[in-house]
């Protein structure tokens, strides 16, 4: 609806709490995500980055605070969720292909049975997809068959099937091999050029520096510090985020 | 640019060649205790072989299964309405025909393999005397037109093409009904009570029914197992622990005496849809337990992809994460399908004369009397040898099965 809308936020997180048990997990999270934006999370592991992207498309719940993803409140209502879900695409750490369906039937399903397209359709926006990240070739193979990085590929695929206007990605490179990362970041960084929203928990700091356009850094459950990259790498405020830095730079 | 890149031959690593001899020394004559221990086994091998062969040529009871075939098969069914066995068996053997023309792989192997014993059978049955008032086709000119059957059904099967699934896939939902319908009449055919059912074809009917009922049954109990919902959590878990506890025989005893008190107008329901009932229920539950290991294993990103991309339970259950369990746990169950064909013999106890009670009954004929040391031998190996058909069978299939999911996880 909104023609151009770069200042509405598309994601919108108010203080936002978790807890496991006794440990809390989430403190006070807030965020606001523009249309378009590219949002890189990072920080030490259980830092509660994962934990935050999926308390987006409810994978995981919130027990306090608003969560509002283009317009529709996260709450209870399980059709709430649903649309939320149609909405958000999720790339994961260990890819979670269905073993037991080829590529194309992975990129194909939800689009049937949740959008209820003609598998004509499908089909053929799954083979667009495939083109895009470059294994058209291997659609009818099983994920068994295929590389770490081309899996990835499929799942960003899978993901783009439902026409998501959000793709959150929690540490999309972790369990690659290195020489596969850069066939994966490259599909991601074609993806933020064209205008996705995208919210990424990753540690490939050249990543961040090269497409997002906003850095977040969490640690202990809580958004430390968050500014542009150049802001981020040249100038961090924070102790903490000075630190993790100088670990991992 | 293409650099000549020499392949080898053969996949396989080379293997090193030995002759028989070579081999001999070193696996079964290497030291002196091999030797000893060699030439014993080879002794008690040889003496155990000869003397049964020769007792098989000998042996005097042979007669009593053969001459017998007809109660083997249908037990007491009447001798005029044996066309309707043999209408009954000639649909299903068309729909395999049809099944394997049009899926291949396994379907054909076993339709094949079924055409190859038919045609066997059919020479035997050259020998077996017609009965008298027997109306239906001779054995042998019936087991001929089950092999063309299922190699006719195949081949119209690949002519028509993929036209058939849906019709065929149809006609397999209806082959049961059909079936219990053909056997037992009602519409337009004269009724032939099931007390009149036995051998071979209730034994079939018993394991086909049990496994085709337990499976739904015990795919909702191993889900209901694992659901939110305390209630059906309890009451499965009641439920199929209750029914493990106990042996089977109990639950057929349950199902032949029990349910008629329980059940309104219980007296008049049938023994044999009785004794379906407590097969299902007492397979049910074992199938529960072992769809419920493969459910356990299917990784927790599973379920998580599948609701990401906005999948309902119900549909990440049917579409995900059920087929592969049950991908997962097709051994398992393959393996729990040949016992439950075999402890269908257990019916015995409750009254109905399936293949093992016939093959009891046969022992007992006073014309057998004065055969020197029974019958019994012949008559249990030839039922055997019938049991041992139908299981090897499920076997291969699950092996077949096996294979293919391997293959396609790479």
């Amino acid at each position: 609806m909104s023609g151009n809308g770069s200042s509405e936020p598309i994601i919108i997180c108010e203080n936002v709490n978790k807890w496991y048990g006794n440990f809390h997990a989430l403190k006070d999270v807030s965020l606001r995500v523009k249309r378009g934006e590219v949002v890189v999370i990072c920080g030490p592991s259980g830092s509660g980055k994962s934990t935050f992207i999926r308390t987006i498309n409810r994978l995981e719940e919130h027990q306090e605070g608003r969560i509002i993803v283009d317009g529709i409140e996260m709450t209870n209502d399980i059709r709430n969720i649903d649309a939320i879900r149609r909405e958000v695409g999720m790339v994961f750490q260990q890819f979670n292909l269905f073993p037991h369906l080829t590529v194309l039937q992975n990129i194909t399903l939800a689009p049937i049975w949740v959008r209820k397209k003609t598998r004509k359709e499908a089909e053929a926006k799954a083979f667009e997809l495939l083109e895009r990240v470059g294994i058209r070739e291997q659609a009818y193979k099983y994920p068994g068959q295929l590389s770490g990085g081309q899996q990835q590929r499929v799942a960003i695929a899978r993901a783009l099937a439902m026409e998501p206007r959000i793709m959150l990605f929690d540490e999309p490179t972790s369990a690659l091999d290195p020489e596969m990362v850069k066939e994966v970041l490259d599909v991601m960084k074609t993806l933020a050029r064209s205008g996705m929203t995208m919210l990424c928990v990753t540690h490939e700091m050249g990543f961040a520096r090269e497409v997002a356009d906003r850095i977040v850094f969490m640690d202990q459950g809580q958004i430390v510090e968050e500014g542009t990259p150049d802001q981020f790498f040249t100038n961090p405020r924070n102790e903490r985020t000075k630190l993790f830095l100088s670990q991992i730079l | 640019m293409a650099t000549e890149v020499s392949r080898p031959t053969s996949r396989r690593a080379p293997r090193q060649q030995i002759g028989l001899i070579e081999w001999l020394r070193k696996n079964l004559f290497s030291t002196w205790y091999n030797v000893i221990i060699t030439v014993v086994l080879l002794y008690v091998i040889v003496q155990t072989v000869t003397s049964f062969v020769s007792w098989m040529v000998t042996a005097p009871g042979w007669p009593a299964a053969f001459t017998n075939i007809k109660l083997l098969l249908t037990w007491t069914y009447p001798v005029d309405q044996l066309w309707r066995p043999q209408a009954a068996m000639a649909l299903v053997m068309l729909l395999l025909g049809l099944s394997s023309g049009l899926w291949g792989g396994i379907v054909r192997m076993v339709a094949l393999g079924a055409a190859v014993i038919s045609v066997a059978l059919g020479f035997v049955a050259f020998t077996f005397p017609d009965l008298p008032g027997q109306t239906s086709l001779p054995g042998w000119l019936f087991m001929f037109i089950c092999a063309v059957l299922l190699v006719g059904g195949d081949q119209l099967a690949r002519l028509v093409g993929n036209k058939l699934r849906w019709p065929l896939i149809i006609a397999w939902l209806l082959a049961y009904p059909a079936v219990i319908l053909i056997l037992r009449g009602g519409i337009g055919l004269p009724v032939v009570e099931t007390k009149l059912w036995g051998g071979l074809t209730l034994t079939l009917i018993l394991a086909v029914s049990g496994i085709v009922l337990s499976f739904p049954l015990g795919v909702l109990l191993a889900l209901g197992r694992r659901s939110s919902l305390p209630v059906i959590r309890t009451f499965c878990v009641l439920y199929i622990e209750l029914i493990r506890g106990v042996p089977l025989v109990t639950v057929l005893f349950m199902g032949a005496l029990l349910l008629p008190l329980f059940l309104p107008g219980g007296e008049s329901i049938d023994a044999l849809v009785r004794a379906v009932i407590a097969v299902t229920l007492f397979s049910a539950a074992y199938l529960a337990e072992n769809v419920r290991g493969g459910l356990q294993s299917i990784p927790k990103g599973q379920v998580e992809a599948a609701r990401a991309l906005g999948l309902n339970v119900v549909q990440t259950t049917l579409l995900i994460t059920l087929p592969q369990a049950l991908r997962a746990v097709v051994p398992v169950l393959v393996g729990q399908f040949i016992a439950l064909f075999k402890d269908t013999s257990l019916v015995v106890i409750i009254g109905l004369v399936d293949l093992l009670g016939a093959a009891q009954n046969i022992v007992g004929q006073p014309e057998w009397l004065g055969t020197p040391g029974g019958v019994w031998r012949e008559t249990f190996l030839v039922i055997a040898a019938i049991y041992w058909v139908f299981s090897f069978t499920m076997s291969r299939i699950s092996k077949r099965i096996e294979d293919q999911i391997a293959r396609s996880r790479h």
